[in-house]
């Protein structure tokens, strides 16, 4: 059996805790087995972080990493957020002795050590790659009949020279992901955009943000999609508390239900809502809960 | 920002700092061309926030300009702009080192403030809450993650790397509470 060490970051174990059960779920199902990264902390969030002050930065990346190294399994991560903290300050450390030396000076300090043995994977770029579409077409038992638009968000595959995922404008390895799940991935307009929570920019300048995911919303709803399926806890938050932020700020109502793909390929598994945490979305996901059960067998 | 623009606001030191940053140099290539800018999502809600004119600013050394303006934090670090620029000028990678002049400066907004002191204190930037831990316990989960949540000498740990960094200080509220 394959193994993982599970790294959490902060918004999917904190507001999201479906997204962490149903990851766990899933990759059990394919034959993945999870290590607890005990005491791991926040990747730290790289748009903040990363600019405020780089040594921190990477005195807690190299410290999370060290973590896994500990256990000898590579990091998954399920969030795009943490995925690209945790690879950029990776490869940093593996390419630039002295900046290996350097982190490696502070972290003595707590009695640890960065060696540079492994290697960070994302949930969706993991599956694609290692399991791939087919075998997960083959452990569905629930083939889903929904339209999907599906939201990559932009670090999974950006920037590209740090990630080697192909097309950053039009990629398909996601989609293909979720058609294996039977569901349809719908095309829509500017459908790579940005959600707008990252760099910081939530954070700083929340009501701006929220004009970027509601032109997003739009645009997915224009399509006539069942729900959005992401990749990343952050654009999930920004997705789905968004929209109630937006019906309070501009009187607007989307209704769109927001899944990450671990859940969706949960649905596909035969796991009920509940057991993924769909019904624990900050926007209303009944619609969508009652199409699933309707539709299965 | 509609100003003229005076030489005595030129800062080399400043222009040579940014170009520290790998591919921030390359600015000087740039042709205008107002690919970056004209793609990036927030500039079509927001046109104050502008990174072609921020990167020619810091080009000609205005600090004092770029530094103070509130713009420099709307970007969301999307790259569309980085990706898209034909003369290989890492915007991105160049705004985020303007940032952390500012930051080194002492300006930082309150509210990433905050969220770096919720990482002082917690170990993580979205700390649990009792909603969540609910939702855990229905789900079958521990109501307490595994992260440093739980495990208090690795909170310990990351509380003293940011000791070490002088983190805790960078973020801490400043006299009279701004
Ligand atoms: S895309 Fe590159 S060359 Fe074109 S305006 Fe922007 S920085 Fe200049
Ligand atoms: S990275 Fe920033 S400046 Fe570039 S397109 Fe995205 S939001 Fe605009």
């Amino acid at each position: 059996m394959t193994k993982l060490s599970f790294f959490l970051g902060c918004i999917a174990p904190n507001r999201y805790p479906g997204i962490e059960a149903s990851t766990q779920k899933t990759l059990n199902k394919l034959g993945v087995e999870l290590d607890d990264l005990e005491g791991a902390s926040c990747c730290p969030a790289p748009g903040v972080f990363r600019s405020f002050d780089k040594t921190t930065w990477l005195a807690m990346a190299s410290r999370n990493i060290t973590l896994s190294e500990e256990l000898g399994d590579d990091i998954l991560t399920i969030c795009n957020g943490c995925f690209g903290s945790l690879t950029d300050a990776n490869h940093m450390l593996k390419e630039d002795p002295e900046l290996k030396d350097d982190v490696n000076t502070i972290l003595s300090q707590i009695g640890r050590e960065f060696k540079g043995t492994q290697d960070v994977r994302h949930i969706v770029e993991y599956l694609y790659q290692d399991i791939g579409a087919d075998r997960i077409k083959e452990a569905v038992t629930n083939p889903l009949d929904l339209k999907v638009a599906v939201h990559y968000g932009c670090h999974l595959v950006k920037p590209s020279k740090e990630r080697h995922l192909g097309s950053v404008e039009n990629p398909t390895f996601f989609d293909e992901l979720v058609e294996a799940t039977g569901a349809t991935s719908v095309d829509y307009e500017d459908k790579m955009a940005c959600c707008g929570a990252g760099g910081g920019a939530r954070t700083a300048v929340v009501d701006t943000t929220l004009k970027l995911v509601d032109k997003k919303l739009d645009n997915m709803e224009a399509a006539e999609v069942d729900c959005v399926v992401d990749a990343c806890p952050f654009c999930h938050l920004q997705l789905d508390v968004g929209q109630t932020e937006i019906k309070k700020k501009f009187e607007k109502e989307h209704g769109m239900p927001v899944l990450h793909y671990s859940q969706l390929l949960g649905l596909a598994f035969g796991f009920t809502p509940e057991e993924l945490g769909i019904d624990m979305n900050f926007t209303n996901t009944s619609k969508l809960i009652e199409k699933v059960r309707g539709g299965a067998k | 920002m509609s100003d003229s623009i005076k030489t005595s606001d030129f800062d080399q030191a400043f222009r040579d700092e940014v170009f520290e940053e790998p591919g921030a140099d390359k600015i000087a290539l740039c042709f205008n061309c107002t690919g970056c800018s004209s793609g990036c999502p927030m500039t079509e809600q927001e046109s104050e926030f502008n990174i072609r004119k921020f990167l020619r600013m810091a080009n000609l050394g205005m600090k004092e300009q770029l530094l103070n303006s509130p713009y420099i934090w709307y970007c969301t670090t999307c790259y569309k702009c980085q990706e898209r620029c034909p003369q290989g000028v890492q915007n991105v990678d160049a705004l985020l080192k303007i940032r952390t002049i500012a930051v080194e400066n002492g300006i930082m907004l309150v509210p990433h403030k905050k969220v770096g002191q919720l990482v002082v204190k917690f170990g993580h930037a979205v700390p649990i809450n009792d909603d969540t831990k609910e939702k855990r316990k229905k789900l079958g989960l521990d109501e307490v993650p595994p992260t440093v949540h739980r495990f208090e000498e690795g909170l310990d740990e990351v509380k003293k790397l940011i000791k070490i960094a002088g983190f805790d200080e960078m973020v801490a509220e400043e006299e009279g509470g701004k």
